[in-house]
């Protein structure tokens, strides 16, 4: 072969190459510089005080508490509702569901919810929960909303870690004279579990995170209490972190960027628990 | 015993079988109550009113195609910049980067897809906008461009994930087989190995279009919110509104059941329908591939 082709192979093969780590690192970088710039700046404003008190003078003082608690009860009602949903959803498509239309119409159907915009949720948690069923803007009618938002994400999660369970586990309990769901119940499940809890904790992330399913449905922009029924509605973190950078003139910068770190350590404290947990089940599995 | 056993096996069935049909239940309700709040605006509205370019509530213009036009202006600007980085970092980790880099990278993009958009608006608001404004030098950094930069960032995550799986599912014996016939490493990549995912990357662009087109808080902080048709090519440099950030902004202003209500219910049936269609070009993207793998392996 002409050695003038090989040295143009070569020459755009290292050209290629160098393009494509480029633009990975391009990529990569600007996720490092934001979490990076979002620690420097918000640390300062963390303290105690700011973690535990009420927010005074229009919120431009004093702690952010209520929004604290309130991401925190607006997760807690989230899972109580989407977990025992989802993983039973899940269990029913691995163990139970046989592939006809029906199947795949569900398979459809989660796809989809997964796909539907948050702020349509918004929409629909309003139509629902909080104007038809009566629920009022409150922290019920917020979860429910951000429950079926999260489902899709638990049910694909739950599914594939339930698949992942090898056929002869099965296959020896139902030998044994274990009843179908004995054989869910005491084998497959405790073998799944940590790929369904991994799942569940990055569902609920999202849940966290979001703010427009929560808009009309259940955010407060200042309570000055904390939340006392699941009918009350609820100052949350995400949405107060646009309040305060959008709609409150004069606002402090430290506390906005300290409320967006306490979000983010909030949000990507849960992230970090699932890959441990994944990683470590991963290294444990013996199968 | 036995008879107790075989009840509690059957109650369990039912119950575990209702949660599965729960998600059709869903999408279904989704559909049904933006039907029953967004079509009376079609009895209120005229159709010619509605297809306008005016979108002043006040004096009750719902013209929705500024705010359908400033949407798809976002996302083909947040496409462009998310199409090649996405799928290039997905090559990378991939193809070419060594396994303990993409031990360290491939965390690092899912952390970004992780991080609540409401904080990259936040940052929006704060640093892209003013760089953009005096680095262009624009009346304000709340435009189109910002918009698009925040959600390609938003969409890149959702690409690298789905077009890193599609590569990865490309058989081993594919790259083997190039390189046996005296391909380099990059013919191969671009030859073989990238066509044969192209259904995977498709379907990665397809879900990172709807994840774009959806978003809301983000696009909402930095565009500027001006309902204005977005169809020459400097509005990418001038303020636009979304129709996911007129249903967020506005829906709390409203009274229920008024016109302009309904107005905004029929933006979300819109936006479902976009997002329907989305999904399932996506998923049909996959099956045809995977019929096409099926007669190849015959």
């Amino acid at each position: 072969m002409n050695r003038r082709i090989i040295f143009d192979r070569f020459l755009i093969q290292r050209f290629g190459i160098s393009l494509l780590t480029l633009v990975a690192f391009l990529t990569v970088i600007p996720i490092i510089a934001v979490f990076a710039y979002i620690i420097s700046k918000g640390a300062p404003a963390l303290s105690w005080q700011f973690l535990s008190a009420m927010p005074s003078d229009g919120m431009r003082a004093g702690g952010i508490l209520p929004a604290i608690v309130g991401t925190f009860y607006l997760t807690l009602g989230t899972a109580i509702i989407s977990v025992p949903l989802g993983i039973a959803a899940a269990i029913y498509l691995a163990e139970y569901a046989s592939e006809n239309w029906l199947t795949r119409l569900i398979r459809i159907a989660i796809i989809n919810l997964a796909g539907i915009p948050s702020v349509v949720y918004g929409l629909f948690g309003l139509g629902l929960f909080v104007l038809f069923l009566k629920f009022g803007t409150s922290i019920l009618a917020a979860s429910l909303t951000l429950s079926i938002m999260t489902l899709p994400v638990i049910i694909s999660a739950s599914e594939e870690a339930l698949r992942t369970v090898p056929q002869a586990f099965r296959t020896v309990s139902i030998s044994l004279g274990g009843t179908r769901w004995q054989t869910i119940r005491k084998i497959i499940l405790p073998q799944a579990l940590p790929g369904i809890i991994t799942g569940v904790i990055l569902g609920l992330e999202r849940a966290a995170g979001e703010t427009a399913p929560i808009l009309f449905t259940g955010a407060a922009f200042f309570l000055p209490h904390l939340p006392n029924s699941p009918l009350d509605a609820t100052m949350a973190l995400p949405y107060h972190l646009f309040v305060i950078s959008t709609q409150v003139p004069g606002m402090p910068i430290q506390i906005q960027y300290g409320t967006a770190l306490v979000l983010i350590i909030f949000v990507l404290g849960m992230n970090v628990t699932a890959t441990i947990i994944r990683s470590r089940a991963r290294a444990r599995r013996q199968w | 015993m036995k008879r107790s056993l075989s009840w509690s096996e059957t109650l369990i069935t039912a119950v575990v079988k209702t949660c599965g049909y729960s998600a059709v239940v869903f999408v279904l309700l989704i559909f049904f109550f933006l039907l029953r709040e967004g079509v009376p605006a079609l009895g209120e509205v005229k159709l010619s009113e509605l297809l306008s370019t005016r979108w002043y509530p006040i004096e009750n213009h719902f013209g929705i195609l500024p705010l359908i036009t400033g949407s798809i202006i976002v996302t083909l600007g947040a496409m462009l910049i998310a199409a090649p980085f996405g799928i290039g970092t997905a090559v990378f980790l991939s193809e070419i980067s060594p396994r303990w880099l993409r031990e360290i990278l491939k965390p690092l993009v899912e952390l970004l897809g992780g991080l609540p958009s409401v904080v990259l608006g936040f940052l929006g608001i704060l640093i892209l906008a003013p760089f953009l404004r005096t680095f262009l030098n624009l009346p304000t950094g709340l435009t189109a461009l910002a918009g698009a930069l925040l959600l390609g960032g938003i969409a890149v995550p959702t690409i690298v994930s789905i077009a890193e799986d599609a590569l990865d599912a490309v058989p081993q014996s594919y790259r083997e087989g190039a390189l046996a016939l005296g391909a380099t490493k990059w013919q191969t990549i671009w030859r073989v190995t990238l066509p044969a995912a192209r259904s995977g990357v498709l379907t990665a662009l397809m879900l990172g279009i709807g994840r774009t087109i959806g978003e809301t808080m983000a696009v909402m902080m930095v565009t500027g919110n001006a309902p204005v048709m977005a169809i020459k090519l400097s509005s990418i440099l001038a303020p636009v509104r979304t129709m996911t950030a007129t249903i967020a902004a506005e829906m709390g202003e409203v009274a229920n059941g008024s016109t302009y209500y309904h107005v905004l219910f029929f933006i979300g049936l819109v936006l479902f329908v976009i997002s329907l269609a989305v999904n399932i070009i996506a998923s049909s993207v996959v099956f045809r591939s995977k019929t096409r793998a099926e007669r190849v392996l015959s």
